[in-house]
């Protein structure tokens, strides 16, 4: 079940310059297995060597961090959205 | 939210009234409003693109005393955006061309300047004499440090951020709010997020921000509305776009949880890897560099150099020196137009990118490249000056 998940400025060259993405799963983890699977390059700016998400990233579904829901395991239905937001300090 | 700011002791002149009328005619603000306004005491860490709309609007609204933390220098690029400065103040302190814009606006407004450096030493000093702290400044480190000396003096954070055509805005450092590390416990690694100059700007998008910065900064002090307290309104200035995602605070934060570690300021460039925006070559080892001159000479001697352009192609437009052109992001795709037996000189704008395609290219296996120190910008300035800089 296709999900969108929605990709911020920074990480767009990594995405094949896309703004919105589908990807498939049952959890918030799975999607983004699936999404660094379609884009390999995303791995290393969303993820650890060790795989744990990287802490200047932050992963919401719908309006909720996951970290206030239950992370990875967060389960996910068609109609949400998942939005990833990196830290961007411009200001100048 | 306990009132931030107590007007019961200020007084409006005639003038003043007139001026404000279309404030004091308003339920929302009421002369007492307008009094809680001339009251508070504002503090503007910035005058550039988020600090310009801020203070500007800000004084027109007759906040009662504004302080400005820059000390950094107008620069002709900076006006495409920091409509706070004049072309005639390129060249002048922007504290300087500041305070005679904003008291131009409003004469009424106390203007306090800060000539420095916000740094670990004299954040909390600075802070203390001040109701709300609006963040506008450009660089990891410095975030950082304004929400932890926010959270140490019990101020209010109004905090925004730009990139590119998106933008952030939420207040930070309530005591019942969450703080900046409640949603980013630590800044991205050096070079992973460019700053305006490498990155570009749209010049409206600050001015979107920072008129919304200045728009929750008022209702603080009014008490009226909602504010963005453990709301973070994401902008899409090309979509036209406006998302809200609720900010919690972390129970375990550091700095403003139930049993915070960080008790006073840290060394906030150590936190974020030397400084929050890029300023170096991040690669450990040596980059083989080679002079504009250098290059030059050889090119007008007829050496086989190979010059290989790694910006992107709206860059090309502006200028180039007729290298080949294989932006930065594509050169492991295309790796293979290159000729490793040749000699290859690597250039960019500046020099940065430029020496992460040689260290690329270098562990790929090309043992004859080299970087052009100061990159298109450096030729610009001591080869050929008929090439327009940007």
């Amino acid at each position: 079940m296709p999900i969108k998940v929605l990709i911020p400025t920074p990480l767009r060259p990594y995405a094949g310059k896309q703004a919105v993405l589908e990807v498939t799963g049952q959890t918030v983890g799975e999607a983004l297995s699936d999404l660094v699977a379609q884009y390999p390059d995303l791995r290393k700016h969303l993820f650890s060597e060790e795989g744990k998400l990287r802490s200047f990233v932050n992963v919401y579904l719908n309006d909720e961090d996951i970290r206030y829901l239950s992370k990875d395991t967060t389960p996910v239905k068609e109609t949400d959205t998942i939005t990833i937001v990196p830290s961007v300090a411009g200001g100048r | 939210m306990a009132e931030l700011v107590d007007g019961s002791q200020v007084t409006l002149s005639n003038e003043e009234i007139l001026r404000y009328s279309r404030h004091l005619i308003m339920p929302e603000v009421t002369l007492e409003g307008q009094k809680k306004l001339k009251a508070a005491r504002v503090l503007c860490v910035g005058t550039g693109g988020l600090g310009s709309p801020l203070a500007l609007y800000l004084t027109a609204a007759g906040v009662g005393t504004i302080g400005l933390v820059d000390f950094d220098v107008v620069d002709y690029t900076n006006l495409q955006r920091q409509v706070l400065h004049h072309t005639g103040d390129v060249g002048r302190l922007k504290l300087d061309s500041a305070i005679d814009k904003l008291k131009a606006i409003n004469p009424f407004v106390e203007i306090k300047r800060f000539d420095t450096y916000l740094n670990s030493q004299n954040a909390l000093d600075i802070f203390r004499d001040f109701d709300i702290i609006a963040d506008g400044t450009d660089n990891f480190a410095t975030r950082y440090l304004v929400n932890d000396a926010c959270v140490l003096s019990g101020k209010p954070n109004v905090y925004a951020s730009i990139f590119r055509f998106e933008g952030q805005a939420s207040i930070f450092a309530t005591e019942a709010g969450p703080c900046y590390r409640c949603l980013y416990p630590e800044p991205p690694p050096l070079g992973l997020v460019p700053s305006c100059a490498e990155g570009g700007v749209l010049g409206v998008l600050p001015g979107l921000l920072g008129v919304i910065q200045a728009t929750e900064v008022i209702k603080l002090i009014l008490g009226v509305g909602e504010p963005l307290i453990g709301r973070l309104v994401l902008v899409d200035a090309l979509a036209m776009r406006f998302r809200e995602l609720r900010v919690r605070k972390n129970p375990d934060c550091p700095v403003c949880g139930a049993n915070p570690t960080v008790k006073e300021l840290i060394d906030y460039i150590q936190f974020c890897g030397v400084r929050g925006e890029e300023s170096e070559a991040p690669s450990s080892v040596k980059i083989p560099e080679i002079q504009p001159e250098e290059l030059k000479r050889r090119l007008d001697a007829r050496e086989d150099i190979y010059v290989l352009d790694v910006r992107e192609p709206h860059e090309y437009q502006i200028c180039n020196i007729s290298g080949y052109l294989i932006p930065l992001g594509d050169l492991p795709k295309r790796v293979h137009e290159l000729d490793s037996s040749c000699e290859i000189v690597v250039h960019c704008k500046s020099g940065m990118r430029s020496a992460k395609a040689v260290d690329f290219l270098r562990k790929s296996g090309f043992k004859r490249v080299t970087n052009l120190t100061g990159g298109i910008l450096a030729w610009a300035d001591r080869i050929d000056t008929s090439l327009p800089k940007y």
